[in-house]
């Protein structure tokens, strides 16, 4: 037993703890003892409890609740209707099969057209970037000049921001629809960036002015007695030191305007439909038979693109999240 | 330092530093200093004048005048809060003020730009450009002025050169330690080739040991460039060492403005005399007896402070003590007090006190050693030297030349 927990980890640790023991027996077994006697060193006790096995269990449970949909959908994606029609929705395909997928990207019908959902895959990257671009300026900029330069009326501008980001969008819809078909806008691809950048701006803006807040003044002290102004100080100062926050808020732009669909809908207009409102479309075409491996090989395109930015910028999400910075 | 001395005379014919400082200025010629009052001809190289700050309702400066001549080291002395750094955030227009005006140069900048004001400014967190290379730190300023490429790098590479930065220039500041750090800090005020440096507790952040090395650094570079230098601190020691004048502040008012000697010699008040010294001044609450009421007895003719409680050891002849004013004719409470190094050990020549006392505690500092005893009641500390044999518990002999002492009025706290 003292052997067991005096034991140092690693081979060399443990031939020179053998070879001490060897050579004073009894010195070596009053240490052991003592070891022994001592709760925080030696192993860990390894102990099942009912308390840790409860523990997997729920663990266990909350990971199958995320991931059977998600293979059942990737599944019924590879087969053909036949099969679908009459095996289990767990059974693995027979042959691994595309058609689903390829007649899901280009040539399922929404509505009258029938080019596949790329159509709205292009739309949805047409209003993506440029909204997102501009969203994280507009924000970056404004939450800057927020906890920078002390503007008069700065605390009143960023709590109206926030009640911005409180309210429910819905009750703006219809007042914006109708002001940006006075100016003639509507339905247009620049009405739905706008609208996205204005949308995004209280959520932009908080999260810049709270990393901005963060940097020390002294930097921004330091730069305006070398003679930065506004603009200066923003671009060769701190969007250096932006990178962070830069990602966490694409991060967050890109899979808020990518997921966003009644937004989309409503001012897009028929011939910028971003790729979940095609999506949409497809599922609820309702001529002749539900076709699942195409509805589950189009769900499936129409959550890649968020999926991806999930998996390659985990880390940064969790930090963006971790600062306090998260709605949707 | 002669020119210093030269520059600093002008001051008491325009001083309004503080009510404090007027009373002192008054007929009132501190020792250190020659006698002959110079007229101010050359034009104060910085001058606020009524400058009042307030932040919302709070206010943290007012009436605030301060002259500082070309070439000096002026010291901004203080606790922290006491408004110090605000001064100098509003001498480099970093921040707004609500009333008065700041002269630099002899052009009126109260509502300059800090880059037109002709200053340069160190941190005290360095606030170096993290993306930048140390290079790009220096030369940031004059690239945005746009200087000629040529005139920047021979700029960059004289400041490098001075600060001993060669080696470092490629360098991102990440990868500096503390005092290479500050030093570049220096260097990127240095380059902007102003009259008037603005030093922000720059030494805060470093150890002991970078702190003495760059203060003596930054007393060469002042001795060298013979630029203005405002300096903020907390630090008595950098302080004491590098300034031509100390203002000492508390509660945004300049207590007292004056040389670090005459600081030490002759505070004002009772604030300035605890804030200067380590250890601070030994305090007594006690009475002033004119010399009217000395009592009769052994005691020589004269003032007499009354320490604490009663009995010959606890009165402390002041016939040799420089009153500002005449010696009071009645008695009135007072505070006395004495520094631990003024206090010698053994038997005391005529005119100086003398007492007794048991010792509580003995502090070895290597140098010195700090002896704790009591004096009518009250805790005492003496400084002696750092070979002494005394340990506690024993009764030694200790007294003091009343002329290094200072007595306060009770009420008011000022120098009597």
């Amino acid at each position: 037993m003292s052997l067991e927990t005096a034991r140092p980890r690693g081979p060399h640790g443990e031939s020179a703890a053998l070879a001490f023991r060897a050579t004073e027996p009894g010195r070596a077994a009053g240490s052991a003892a003592a070891h022994e006697r001592s709760p925080t060193r030696g192993r860990k006790p390894r102990h099942l409890t009912i308390g840790r096995i409860g523990l997997y269990g729920f663990v266990a449970i909350a990971a199958a609740f995320f991931i059977l949909p998600a293979v059942v959908m990737i599944l019924t994606s590879l087969k053909t209707m036949p099969e679908i029609r009459e095996g289990s929705i767990f059974a693995l395909p027979e042959s691994f099969d595309l058609t689903a997928w390829i007649k899901a990207w280009s040539s399922a019908c929404t509505g009258l057209d029938c080019d596949g959902i790329r159509v709205g895959f292009w739309n949805s990257v047409l209003i993506t970037v440029p909204s997102t671009i501009l969203s994280i300026a507009a924000g970056a900029t404004l939450g800057y000049a927020l906890s920078f330069w002390r503007v008069k009326g700065a605390d009143i501008l960023f709590a109206v921001l926030l009640l911005g980001a409180f309210l429910p969008y819905q009750i703006f819809l219809y007042p914006m629809v109708r002001a940006f078909s006075m100016v003639g806008l509507y339905n247009t691809l620049f009405c739905i960036v706008i609208v996205h950048v204005i949308f995004g701006l209280p959520i932009m803006t908080l999260i810049f002015r709270n990393f901005y807040a963060g940097l020390p003044v002294e930097l921004f002290n330091a730069a305006r007695v070398d003679g930065g102004g506004f603009f200066r100080i923003f671009w060769n100062v701190m969007l250096p030191m932006s990178t962070p926050i830069l990602i966490v808020a694409a991060i967050l732009q890109i899979t808020n305007i990518w997921n966003d669909f009644i937004l989309g809908l409503v001012f897009a207009g028929r011939e910028n439909l971003p790729m979940t409102v095609q999506l949409n479309n497809v599922v609820n075409s309702t001529y002749g038979e539900r076709e699942y491996n195409l509805n589950m090989a189009a769900t499936i395109l129409t959550a890649a693109v968020p999926l991806l930015v999930y998996f390659v910028s985990g880390r940064w999400f969790v930090r963006g999240i971790a600062a306090g910075a998260v709605k949707g | 330092m002669s020119q210093q001395s030269a520059t600093v005379d002008k001051r008491p014919s325009h001083q309004r530093a503080s009510r404090m400082n007027e009373r002192q200025g008054a007929g009132h010629t501190p020792p250190g200093r020659p006698a002959g009052e110079t007229a101010g001809i050359a034009e104060p190289s910085v001058s606020v004048r009524e400058l009042d700050i307030a932040f919302g309702a709070h206010k943290v400066i007012s009436g605030l005048d301060l002259d500082v001549s070309p070439g000096e080291f002026i010291v901004l002395l203080g606790p922290s809060g006491c408004g110090k750094s605000t001064l100098l955030n509003a001498i480099a227009g970093l921040l707004d003020i609500s009333d008065g005006e700041i002269w630099i140069d002899g052009k009126n900048v109260t509502w300059a730009e800090p880059k037109d004001r002709g200053i340069g400014m160190v941190f005290q967190s360095y606030a170096l450009y993290p993306r930048m290379s140390v290079e790009k730190n220096l030369s940031f300023g004059l690239r945005i002025s746009k200087l000629p490429k040529a005139e920047i790098d021979g700029r960059v590479a004289r400041v490098a050169e001075l600060l001993q930065l060669d080696g470092l220039l490629k360098r991102r500041p990440s990868e500096l330690s503390g005092g290479q750090r500050q030093r570049v800090a220096i260097g990127r005020a240095l380059v902007r080739n102003v009259d008037v440096f603005l030093f922000d507790e720059p030494l805060s952040n470093l150890d002991a040991k970078l702190r003495n090395e760059l203060r003596v650094e930054i007393k060469k570079l002042h001795q060298r460039l013979g630029n203005t230098m405002i300096y903020v601190t907390h630090d008595q020691i950098e302080a004491m060492t590098l300034a031509d004048r100390i203002a000492v502040m508390r509660g945004g008012v300049i207590q007292q403005l004056g040389a670090p000697k005459e600081i030490y010699r002759k505070p004002v008040n009772r604030f300035v005399a605890s804030f200067i010294g380590s250890p601070s001044m030994n305090f007594f609450d006690g009475e002033l007896r004119g010399s009217a009421e000395a009592s009769a007895g052994r005691l020589p003719a004269g003032p007499v402070f009354q320490l604490g409680g009663s009995g010959a050891a606890s009165s402390v002849p002041l016939a040799r003590y420089d009153f500002i004013e005449r010696a009071p004719a009645q008695s009135r409470a007072a505070v006395f007090g004495i520094r631990p190094e003024h206090i010698a050990l053994g038997d005391q020549p005529d005119g100086h006190f003398s007492a007794e006392g048991k010792v509580d505690l003995v502090e070895a500092m290597g140098a010195d050693t700090i002896v704790w005893t009591s004096l009518a009641g009250v805790p005492l500390t003496i400084r002696t030297d750092g070979e002494t044999e005394i340990r506690p518990g024993e009764t030694i002999r200790f007294g003091f030349d009343p002329a290094s002492a200072c007595v306060f009025d009770a009420g008011s706290d000022l120098r009597l």
